[in-house]
């Protein structure tokens, strides 16, 4: 039985670590417009929780949102004020720090301490729960630096911490639309298996993930496919009923736009098989779905569906893997072109076979051009016969990786007429591998920060 | 009679968005209109959309088809070099993917031709 039957606003304010952080105050003030509702925050792309990973290593209390300041900071006051939860997977490797962290916030702020829930349980450790996770890939994990392996959860934990008083929600890795799917759940006291409203309210939630690029952002093509404001894109707002139906909108006074071609892009991004959106939370289908506008900034997605969730939860292992080089050097001008490519020729032909050499031209308007543009204003842009060379290579062993910035740098004397601007970087790789695993492999569950 | 037909590149029909997950890149292709959506069906084909990424030798297409949202989602798989973990691509997401897609050339109708969006 529904435990309401108002719809329900939930406005995301970041799409993924990296994000503006001022769209959640236009989001709240247009949720205390609308007399409540929930803000949530995805910031965790897949290697951004082994980085949060290593920094926790380096320091029991960092491995969460470094941006968690700015992106919680300016609206915790009004949240609190008008019961607006918060929940976001900003915890990434340490929710229990993060949310300290807000606490702390909230105390600077002289605001009261907020109800803080903390989900843990998606990281894997020990040795029994690694044994499993071996059973479940082909890959040898004792051959594997290790730096993190975490499952995606789903949406109960959220949903049961918001039904116990939660105000704010803090996650590791769940899946992105969980943070859409739970407060929905908490909300309507929607049943785990009902699959249909489930798989409604996990479309929206993949509508919110990416914040902006629902409302205008990752669109436009100057003279095609324009869009205004792109300085001041507003963050999504969803507003689902209580069979999961849900629009889309975006708050008043914010740029980007919401139309059914910018919809229909972000409803296909990142989607595999349309019948078969797998989440921990249920398999939703778009097949059927439509997207119809209904004002202007305003789009409804209906008719999706929904089957029964997979019977297995993925886990991403991350480990460390090889070095991984690149370097650049610019030419400009007369045979540009023909420079860079020398430049390359040389490259190769003293590291020969040692790196197996990525090499890329690079280029419309850098080098000849002043700081206050007056060279590159007017005119060809592709008079200037800009070419940036740039050349990538990886390897397990970090002196031979380093040999792509050696060679490049010495370009500067050894190398053809001209190039200047050398840039440099080695970095060490996080790879990747992907397992299913059984649910009960997987211990998860929420606290309460005072009991953690 | 005689059809007469012109080629013009598939962004004039259609409008889409890359996303990768590992070394699997998806592109979604939105007809502008439902009238160009039989259009698409027959001319973007997977095996046109494997052979214009040849250059990055994908081991799978799939076209999935969204006739109510006259839409399709390919799926091609094997065409990131390894993905945003192993590749050395600036663009180790793919992100760029879409806009080779839509400069494919594609045969239109002749009466087709006149009201087909275009940059202004």
């Amino acid at each position: 039985m529904p435990k309401h039957a108002l719809p329900l606003h939930i406005g995301c304010a970041s799409g993924f670590s990296g994000d503006r952080t001022d769209g959640a105050a236009p989001i709240v003030a247009e949720l205390i417009r609308r007399g409540g509702g929930t803000l949530i925050f995805e910031t965790l792309a897949e290697r951004t929780l082994a980085l949060a990973q290593l920094a926790m290593n380096e320091h029991p209390d960092r491995g969460y949102e470094p941006l968690l300041d700015d992106l919680v900071g300016p609206v915790l006051g009004d949240c609190l004020t008008h019961g607006i939860p918060i929940i976001g997977n900003f915890g990434a490797a340490n929710p229990a720090a993060a949310a300290r962290r807000i606490t702390e916030l909230a105390k600077a702020q002289g605001l009261r301490t907020p109800r803080i829930a903390i989900i843990f349980g998606d990281a894997l450790a020990g040795a029994e729960q690694m044994a499993r996770l071996q059973a479940c890939t082909t890959t040898d994990l004792s051959e594997l630096d290790i730096v993190s392996a975490n499952a995606y959860l789903g949406a109960a934990e959220i949903a049961d911490a918001l039904s116990n008083g939660a105000e704010i929600v803090v996650a590791g890795r769940v899946s992105d639309p969980s943070l859409t799917v739970g407060p929905a759940m908490a909300h309507f006291g929607w049943a785990q298996d009902d699959w249909t409203r489930i798989g409604r309210a996990t479309m929206a939630g993949h509508m919110l993930e990416c914040g902006t690029q629902v409302t205008g952002g990752y669109y436009a093509i100057p003279g095609l496919k324009d869009v205004d404001g792109l300085a001041n894109t507003g963050f999504p707002i969803v507003t689902i009923d209580a069979d999961g139906e849900f629009e889309i909108t975006k708050p008043p006074r914010t740029g980007g736009r919401i139309d059914r071609a910018i919809a229909t892009e972000q409803l296909l991004y990142e989607v595999h098989d349309p019948a078969a959106y797998l989440t921990p939370d249920v398999t939703a289908d778009i097949t059927q779905a439509d997207v119809v506008e209904t004002g202007v900034d305003r789009v409804a997605v209906k008719n999706v569906r929904g089957h029964p969730r997979p019977d297995t939860l993925k886990v991403n292992i991350c480990y460390r893997g090889g070095w991984f080089a690149e370097a650049e050097i610019s030419y400009a001008g007369i045979a540009a072109h023909a420079r860079a490519q020398l430049a390359a020729e040389i490259v190769q032909a003293r590291i020969g076979a040692a790196l197996t050499l990525r090499v890329d031209l690079i280029g419309v308007r850098s080098i000849l051009a002043d700081d206050a543009g007056h060279f590159a204003s007017g005119g060809d842009v592709h008079a200037f016969g800009d070419v940036r060379l740039r050349i990538a290579a990886t390897h397990s062993e970090r002196s031979v990786a380093e040999r792509v910035l050696r060679e490049v740098t010495a370009l500067y004397c050894c190398g053809p007429a001209g190039g200047g601007g050398v840039r440099t970087q080695i970095k060490q790789r996080l790879n990747m591998v992907s397992a299913y695993v059984p649910r009960d492999v997987i211990k998860s569950g929420w606290t309460f920060l005072e009991a953690a | 009679m005689t059809r007469t037909s012109n080629t013009v590149p598939l962004y004039r029909l259609a409008h889409g968005r890359s996303g990768d997950k590992g070394d699997t890149s998806n592109l979604s292709l939105i007809a502008w209109r439902a009238d160009l959506y039989p259009l698409l069906l027959t001319a973007v084909t997977p095996e046109r959309v494997a052979a214009w990424f040849g250059a990055r030798s994908p081991t799978a297409v799939k076209r999935y088809d969204l006739p109510k949202l006259h839409a399709m989602n390919f799926v091609l798989e094997g065409v990131l070099d390894g993905g945003v973990n192993d590749a050395l691509n600036l663009d180790a997401h793919g992100k760029s993917l879409s806009f080779w897609l839509l400069s494919m050339p594609i045969e239109v109708p002749a009466e087709a031709l006149h009201d087909l969006p275009d940059f202004h």
